[in-house]
């Protein structure tokens, strides 16, 4: 297991690399003078030229790729124009709000998700089976950000059980965890649903069966054991979106997170900053991604051993 | 012998009847009352798109400042917005814009997606895995954020939207026709095909292809609904359409700032893109029944 | 009534069939299994030989299938048990294995897991005692090193492998009766003699009765004592053994036991039975074999045949004696 986890970690490393490298080349791809974009309109050639230097714009692209890389590894992300700070100041402050965001998100959709997927595929052709694919198909067809809007309607605006937006108490998290994950509830619902109808009909389970063993557990430990391989694959896959969906979100809510920071830092053409959060969230991405093939390794054993 | 073995002979009885697969088809689909309503809901919304501009009750880009923010009434059923303009107007003319950006960019994107799996999974060894790769550097930006990274590279716009969600549709559909592919090239015919001398390109666009179209249609229509979520996810952050253009969503975004007093500039287009979504995810539901019953 | 294990009487298996129709399976159905004994229940594939055995055990889905008739083993009827007392008996008093080693082991668990599984559950064994036992179970299958064999997972393990845990898995706690349904048929000839050998093994020492579906009459010679041949959800013949196999009575039993391959005889080719299995949702009037036999007559298409004694302890479905079918076959 150890050795399989060591294989998927040094697996990661040329990814990161490209993925880096892109990111790096980010800035360059911009059309015309980065220096210039960033200077803005006004800008004197003097204060251009001042922009190009600090941005090291002026030595070949290794080189400032290396300085690059290396100044990231010493948690220096370049300086934000807008702010007048260093990325570094700007994001840490932020960073633990998106992550916890995050994480609320992925804990309540992954077990109302596959609550309702277990309970549809157990009842298959019935009401509750119904119902549960209804709120599915749904919850994969509604915008987050509309979504967001309307919870906010209601329960900010209307009720004034919850905040319209910030971070100040917990229950400010709740509306936007709601809105993040609705969306992977939804498609985890469908793919358990599938998933269990598939493997309820394998011949293990009516082994399982003819052991005498109880219908719960029966369902729980061979049929859903089983299904959490798939579960877990098609989680990795839909993560992405979800991460994505930060940035919508916290822009509905208002919440000084690392999305909204990516929509505001686009809007003021502030490219290191945009650079460092790019690179942030196919980080946070790659690392989730991680987990999940090591939590598939100890589930799967017929992995673990290839 | 178990209920797998009578409801094969079950379905071999009925198949005599059948006589014609399309028709088969077609009455297999039909059953599904869902899909059929997504279906419905979808010609209607591209008939919409057509002719949406002409059938509006008021010019959707006409000030009216004697009714700002105004609610449904008789008169706006669906309100106006801070500029006093109709917005059930806005949203029919805005059908063309917003459908369109979304379809164009899902062909596109697939289009690309379907060639390079093609020859990924067709030609397999070095090939295969450079363009496997390089999907998989697209993959590891997630969700729209690779066509975040686009527009904030090339600017924002609608056109540029449309590239940013056509990019990142790519990938997807690169592992999927390759998967396809690797399937259907181990069928019979296909080595059958290749045995009696048929060119590569052929063998590839006349015997292969044709084998995949089943996972092509039904994750197309499964795409648009993604993509019509990503552009208009895209607008309301502002990457988008502009304040001036009606698309829906730049009317939502805009109307999010009166949420307290004019809910209703937020409520009509979010139920509007909503519908839409839900009619291609049920029809890309039906179709998927449908082609391949064993996943349901 | 002390010497049957299992009495099947009058079973009928009926399966959902669109939203209102129900198509039978199997019906009239009648058997025993003495202790200690080894049955072979025949027949091609779809004449309903697992139905039956699925129903014994209460495995078909409750919601598309209906069961009828009596089922009484030891005294209890089964159909009449509630969900809890039903499973209390499976996998403890009647056992089962399946066609497919591979596929009826649960490819995520521990072997050493699912045998445990049964043993907790229908005994008070302690952890340790499981284990024992366990291993004790896997050498009587005549697993070399059952210790390890424990800690593998399937896919680790060969087909012929998979199936000795299977048996070992049904044995572990010591069924009166054990179903194996097609046990070979999925394996090597080499493997499929030794898990003959091995059911033979269990019938000795544990006096268990063995109801042993299979296709393959060679397997039936081999290791029964009786025999049920079924055809189309019907019992048409029922015979020891060698009686069957010497005087077989019902044209389709002779069909069967013409297509197989015979030692010391000159090659020639197999006479097989024309046609196929009738539909379930199709079946012909009169005698299901009628429209395959070549002795079928007038009557035999509008007469519903029944089980009578043309010996003693061999019954017969065939609506014509013996005689009749030779005049047939020489007109």
């Amino acid at each position: 297991m150890g050795k399989y986890i060591v294989k998927r970690v040094l697996s990661m490393i040329p990814l990161l690399f490209v993925v880096s490298v892109i990111v790096f080349m980010f800035i360059h791809l911009i059309p015309g003078d980065p220096a210039r974009q960033i200077a803005g309109v006004d800008a004197t050639i003097g204060e251009i030229d001042n922009i190009r230097r600090q941005l090291g714009l002026d030595r070949p692209l290794v080189e400032q790729y290396v300085t690059w890389i290396t100044g990231i590894f010493h948690g220096d992300f370049g300086i934000s124009y807008s702010n007048n700070m260093t990325v570094a100041e700007l994001l840490i402050p932020r960073f633990p709000i998106t992550i916890y965001l995050t994480i609320c998100s992925i804990t309540w959709s992954a077990l109302i998700g596959i609550a309702i997927g277990v309970i549809a595929s157990i009842n298959r052709g019935k009401t509750l089976d119904l119902v549960g694919m209804v709120i599915a198909i749904a919850g994969i067809s509604l915008p987050n950000f509309w979504l967001g809007l309307q919870l906010m309607q209601i329960f900010a605006v209307d009720l004034r059980l919850l905040p319209t937006g910030g971070v100040n108490t917990w229950q400010g998290y709740i509306l936007p965890s709601v809105s993040m994950g609705a969306g992977i509830m939804a498609i985890l619902a469908r793919v358990t649903r599938s998933s269990m109808i598939e493997n309820l009909n394998k011949d293990y389970i009516r082994t399982a069966r003819a052991k005498g063993l109880p219908e719960p557990r029966v369902i729980m430990r061979h049929a859903f054991k089983n299904s959490a391989i798939d579960i877990i694959t098609v989680t990795a896959l839909q993560i992405g979106a979800l991460i994505a969906g930060s940035v919508v979100v916290e822009s509905v809510f208002s919440i000084p997170g690392m999305g909204r920071l990516l929509v505001d830092s686009i809007g003021f053409r502030d490219y290191e900053v945009v650079q460092a959060l790019i690179l942030f969230f196919s980080v946070e991405y790659m690392v989730i991604n991680l987990l999940a093939d090591v939590l598939y390794g100890i589930i799967n054993p017929r992995v673990r051993y290839e | 012998m178990s209920e797998t073995t009578t409801s094969q002979t079950a379905s071999a009885e009925a198949l005599p009847k059948a006589q014609n697969p399309a028709k088969q088809f077609i009455k297999k689909f039909t059953q599904r009352k869902s899909a059929v309503a997504g279906l419905a809901f979808i010609i209607f919304i591209l008939i919409i798109a057509v002719i949406g501009p002409s059938i509006t009750p008021y010019n959707p880009n006409a000030y009216d400042y004697n009714a700002l923010l105004a609610g449904p009434s008789p008169q706006h059923i669906w309100g106006t917005d801070e500029f006093g303009r109709d917005v059930f107007s806005r949203i029919l003319a805005g059908a063309q814009l917003s459908l369109g950006t979304a379809l164009t960019a899902s062909v596109i994107g697939t289009a690309a997606g379907v060639v390079l799996g093609l020859i990924a999974g067709f030609f397999g060894g070095i090939v295969d895995s450079f363009i496997m790769r390089v999907c998989d550097v697209m993959f590891a930006f997630p969700g729209i954020l690779l066509a975040i990274a686009i527009v904030a590279i090339i600017g924002p716009g609608i056109t540029n939207v449309m590239i940013g969600v056509a990019v990142f549709t790519v990938p997807s559909f690169a592992r999927i026709i390759r998967g396809a592919v690797l399937e259907v090239k181990s069928e019979l015919y296909v080595e059958v095909a290749q045995s009696i001398g048929c060119s590569r390109l052929r063998t590839m666009f006349v015997h292969v292809f044709p084998g995949t179209l089943q996972a092509l249609i039904v994750n197309f229509s499964m795409n648009v609904g993604g993509a019509i979520l990503s552009a208009s996810s895209l607008s309301f952050l502002g990457f988008g359409a502009s304040v001036t253009q009606a698309e829906w969503g730049a009317i939502l975004s805009q109307g999010r700032n009166y949420l307290a007093t004019a809910p209703h500039l937020v409520f009509f287009p979010g139920l509007v893109i909503f519908l839409t979504v839900l009619a291609f995810n049920l029809f890309g539901d039906g179709l998927r029944d449908t082609l391949d019953p064993k996943l349901n | 009534m002390s010497d049957t294990l299992l009495e099947v009487k009058g079973l009928a298996t009926e399966f959902k069939h669109g939203k209102k129709n129900w198509i039978s399976a199997v019906s009239d159905v009648s058997f025993e299994v003495r202790p200690g004994e080894i049955v072979g229940l025949v027949g091609e594939s779809g004449c309903g030989k697992s139905v039956t055995s699925l129903s014994v055990m209460r495995l078909h889905r409750k919601d598309t299938t209906r069961i009828s008739g009596d089922i009484i083993f030891e005294g209890k009827h089964l159909l009449e048990l509630s969900d809890r007392d039903m499973q209390a008996i499976r996998g403890n008093e009647i056992s089962m294995i399946f066609q497919e080693p591979m596929s009826a082991l649960d490819p995520i668990m521990r072997i050493g897991d699912q045998l445990a599984e049964a043993l907790t559950l229908h005994t008070d064994l302690s952890k340790k005692e499981v284990h024992e036992r366990s291993v004790e179970v896997l050498r009587q299958v005549g697993i070399p090193e059952p210790e390890m064999t424990l800690r593998n997972y399937p896919h680790e393990l060969s087909g012929g492998m998979c199936q000795r845990v299977m048996i070992a898995m049904a044995m572990s706690c010591e069924p009166r009766l054990l179903i194996a349904d097609e046990p070979t048929t999925a394996l090597d000839v080499t493997i499929q003699a030794q898990i003959l050998a091995l059911m033979e093994k269990i019938r000795r020492e544990n006096n268990t009765g063995i109801l042993l579906i299979t296709h393959d009459l060679g397997v039936v010679a081999e290791t029964c004592s009786r025999v049920i041949v079924m055809y189309a959800g019907h019992v048409v013949e029922e015979a020891p053994v060698d009686e069957l196999f010497k005087h077989p009575q019902h044209p389709y039993t002779q069909g069967l036991i013409a297509s197989v391959p015979r030692l010391g005889e000159r090659l020639r080719r197999l006479p097989s039975i024309p046609g196929s299995v009738p539909d379930l949702a199709a079946m012909p009037d009169g005698c299901r074999f009628a429209p395959r036999c070549r002795y079928a007559q007038e009557r035999c298409r509008c007469n519903d045949p029944v089980l009578h004694e043309v010996s003693p302890d061999h019954t017969s479905a065939c609506l014509l004696s013996e005689q009749e079918r030779e005049e047939v076959a020489h007109a």
